[in-house]
């Protein structure tokens, strides 16, 4: 049976190189960085040598880039270390928007509840964006750091960060953005963007399970959160994933030199697949942005139909896709994004997204315009909810 | 312990929040890249950097000119001249 396979976002397959890259690190260079003899020397160099791999992928310096475990850790360092300095300076207050990845709301939650800290969650509109006048507005001289993603993995939509920012700056407030959807699938740069703090994802970009990055701007102080060796120059301690920062490193050079390449291919079969699904499957909402979106980022709500019953037809069929958030589905909760744009809970049920990345081929994609009305028309046709529709 | 103020440096190295034995380790990589003569300030809320920098500077033949505070009292600015 012919596999599909379009949950990219959840996690990507590492290439032939980048794999060949990291394969020295396990047995023949397996020196620890901090060693003082040669040995460990030249490990060092080569986590340096990531680092501005890393950094060039973002527009960034090579001294501003903190390696750690994922994106969920970036992200938790980001709110919990601001806050952690924000309290010595007496300010208790930050702000997040609602629809942001659960490593930041719960962290939000976190120093919510621990560090006796007032978290504001930003609503979005209908498609996902916030408001710039509203954000504005929210802040107050207490706030320590607004925290708004740069793309939404469950809806594709990318935030206008570099005004968010700006309205941030202009009260002297630092912005963190959660990048883990944009980094390798759209220019990042942020100098443009003028963030303060960035979270970034290895396996978002070809990069291997474990590991991320945090970036920094000169003068942005943060609490590190994970104290013990002189690691990362203080700011994050433990001995180092050299085999997963080698090929971190890898995939950043790669996802840098075809960026372009990468996201056109991947917009075209999108394209090709929003435009097909809308125009054969009735009853459909095609959710987030219609314009500012992720590239490789197609995402359905399917009316009377519930979105983990379509993933089990689909994955007979040797497709895999996603309901977009995979800890609501688990624990069988309404995506709280997709209430946050105001999408009834039923219809919220029916969410479906594909995330394609540049192995995909317009094939994969016809196979998946081939089996996916009849697989909705069948679950259609269980649902009493579709039967009742259909009578009125 | 001399006390100073306003005193203008030509590198400043940040090490707020960052702790034991940072104080020691990022000062030595950034006074490699001043000049003879030069002023290096070292931003640090780590009390015993009051000690370990003026003992660091004697052992190592560098000036150690005093120290500063911040305005809010968050951390501790101590300075070494380059002399070598």
């Amino acid at each position: 049976m012919k596999t599909v396979y379009l949950d990219n976002a959840a996690a990507t397959p590492i290439t032939k190189e980048v794999l060949e890259a990291m394969l020295p690190y396990f047995v023949d260079h397996f020196a620890n960085p901090s060693s003082v003899y040669d040995m460990g020397f030249r490990i060092k160099d080569v986590v340096e040598e990531q680092r501005e791999q890393v950094a060039r992928l973002i527009g960034a310096g090579r001294d501003q880039v903190v390696f750690v475990s994922s994106g969920a850790e970036a992200n938790n360092v980001a709110v919990k270390g601001m806050v952690l300095a924000g309290k010595n300076k007496g300010k208790r207050h930050i702000l997040v928007s609602a629809i942001e990845h659960h490593s930041v709301l719960n962290s939000a939650r976190f120093v919510e509840r621990f560090l006796d800290t007032e978290v504001t969650f930003l609503p979005v509109d209908a498609d996902g964006l916030v408001d710039p006048e509203r954000l504005g507005n929210a802040i107050s001289p207490e706030t320590t750091l607004v925290s708004i993603m740069h793309g939404n993995n469950e809806v594709g939509t990318i935030q206008p960060i570099a005004e968010l920012a700006a309205v941030c700056h202009s009260k002297g407030v630092p912005f963190h953005t959660d990048a883990v959807a944009t980094v390798g699938s759209v220019p990042v740069n942020v100098e443009a963007l003028g963030v303060d703090l960035l979270t970034l994802s290895g396996p978002a970009f070809g990069g291997p399970k474990g590991t991320g990055a945090l970036y920094f701007r000169e003068k942005t102080r943060l609490v590190p959160l994970i104290h013990g060796g002189i690691q990362e120059s203080g700011r994050r301690a433990g001995t180092e994933n050299i085999p997963g920062i080698v090929g971190m490193g890898k995939a950043a050079e790669l996802a840098r030199l075809e960026l372009d390449q990468r996201a056109n291919h991947v917009r075209v079969l999108r394209d090709l697949l929003v435009s097909e699904i809308k125009e054969n499957i009735s009853d459909v909402i095609h959710t987030g942005h219609p314009e500012n979106r992720l590239p490789g980022h197609a995402s359905f709500c399917f009316e009377a139909i519930e979105g983990e019953a379509l993933l089990f037809m689909l994955s007979r069929e040797g497709i895999y896709a996603s309901t977009g958030s995979a800890c609501a589905s688990k624990a069988l909760k309404t995506s709280p994004v997709l209430v946050a744009l105001g999408l009834p809970p039923d219809l919220a049920q029916g969410s479906v997204v594909f995330t394609l990345s540049h192995s995909n081929t317009q094939e994969d994609i016809r196979y998946v315009l081939d089996k996916l009305p009849y697989a909705v028309a069948k679950l259609r046709s269980f649902s009493p909810v579709w039967r009742k529709k259909m009578a009125a | 312990m001399r006390f100073l103020t306003d005193l203008k440096a030509d590198e400043t190295v940040d090490l707020v929040y960052r702790m034991c034995p940072m104080h020691l380790l990022e000062p030595v990589e950034h006074i490699k890249d001043l000049r003879d003569g030069q002023i290096l300030e070292i931003l640090t809320d780590y009390d015993g950097a009051l000690e370990d920098i003026p003992a660091w500077c004697e052992k190592n033949h560098q000036e150690f000119l005093g120290i500063d505070e911040d305005e809010e009292g968050e951390y501790y600015k101590l300075y070494i001249k380059k002399l070598h």
